[in-house]
């Protein structure tokens, strides 16, 4: 069960607990299915080669949804992800490790909302941030309870 | 041969035209796939009981759940509009209003935003093309708004399946 995370709790240059994943050729099945990507260039290795590529590679969005886990056991129950962005810069294989990392940029208070912004990026063996991002998550503070409302999203489009 | 693969005329002429939109019911085992497939343990996404003592009162998706759904309608738009291309994902982009829960029904609307061309090192002439989708609840209320990245490149003439 992830911790509440409180803003309060949060400064500039405060690092996110970092997210280790192994994705396997069965994990790329998985998410095949379980996100209508069917894009052979994830699970047909000829194919992949036959499109340029140096093999079957792992799916952007997985990658993508890898820092949204990491956000989400960061922030805790009561947070939420306002703003979320990544870009798949470098190609991640199928039993490489990935490690999912994230580092305070700013806080700010708006509209009685705490906001915190981070930068967000997943990371091949080589260390090399094959896919950058940026978050903006909504957390509460110890001063301004949540309460029973069932949400703080309600920010308008 | 692969020269009309990437027809990028036919791309420019789709901005802005909004798609059929897609209509989606949102079911608790949709939300469990996506969470077993990423390994993501939260309860706040699978146990009911853990879930209904939450502030939520319930099982909610995790928020990049909202992602997949319609995005097999957005490959298949491009697979039509440009078969036999390669076809990479170059970036997301998500802001995100409500929750989605088991039993909402979710409206997708989508269109081309914007098509660029580009010269990759290793990939040739590239197009770049842009998505902005909307998604809807059944009580009208904005979920959330996504842009998405494709890149498409030639190949060797291959086509999809």
């Amino acid at each position: 069960m992830p911790e509440q995370l409180y803003y309060e709790d949060v400064a500039a240059g405060d690092e996110i607990t970092p997210l280790v994943k192994q994705p396997t050729t069965r994990q790329l099945v998985m998410w095949a299915g379980a996100s209508g990507d069917y894009n052979p260039i994830h699970y047909d290795k000829d194919f992949a080669q036959s499109q340029g590529l140096p093999g079957v590679i792992v799916h952007g969005q997985l990658l993508a949804c890898f820092l949204g886990q990491l956000i989400t056991d960061w922030i805790g129950e009561q947070g939420v992800v306002h703003r979320f962005s990544c870009s798949y810069r470098g190609m991640n294989f199928p039993g490489e490790a990935l490690t999912c990392r994230g580092k305070v940029i700013k806080k700010y208070v708006e509209d009685g909302k705490h906001y915190v912004e981070c930068d967000i990026w997943a990371e091949n063996p080589k260390g090399e941030k094959t896919v950058p991002g940026r978050a903006i998550v909504i957390v509460p503070s110890r001063g301004a309870p949540l309460g029973d409302s069932p949400t703080i999203y309600g920010v308008s489009p | 041969m692969p020269m009309s693969l990437l027809d990028i005329e036919k791309l420019r002429g789709e901005i802005g035209v909004e798609w059929e939109p897609g209509i989606y019911e949102i079911e608790k085992g949709m939300i469990q796939r996506f969470a077993q497939a990423i390994d993501d343990q939260n309860p706040l996404w699978q146990d009911e009981e853990y879930a209904s003592k939450s502030q939520y009162g319930g099982i909610i998706a995790p928020p990049m759940f909202i992602l997949t759904i319609g995005f097999e309608q957005i490959q298949q738009k491009m697979t039509a509009l440009t078969p036999g291309a390669g076809r990479l994902h170059g970036g997301t982009e998500l802001e995100y209003y409500h929750p989605v829960r088991p039993g909402d029904t979710i409206t997708v609307n989508g269109k081309i935003a914007q098509v660029r061309e580009r010269q990759g090192s290793k990939l040739g002439k590239m197009v770049l093309v842009t998505f902005d989708i909307s998604y809807k609840n059944q009580r009208q209320e904005s979920v959330a708004k996504c842009r998405q990245l494709t890149i498409l490149y030639q190949t060797e003439g291959t086509k999809y399946a």
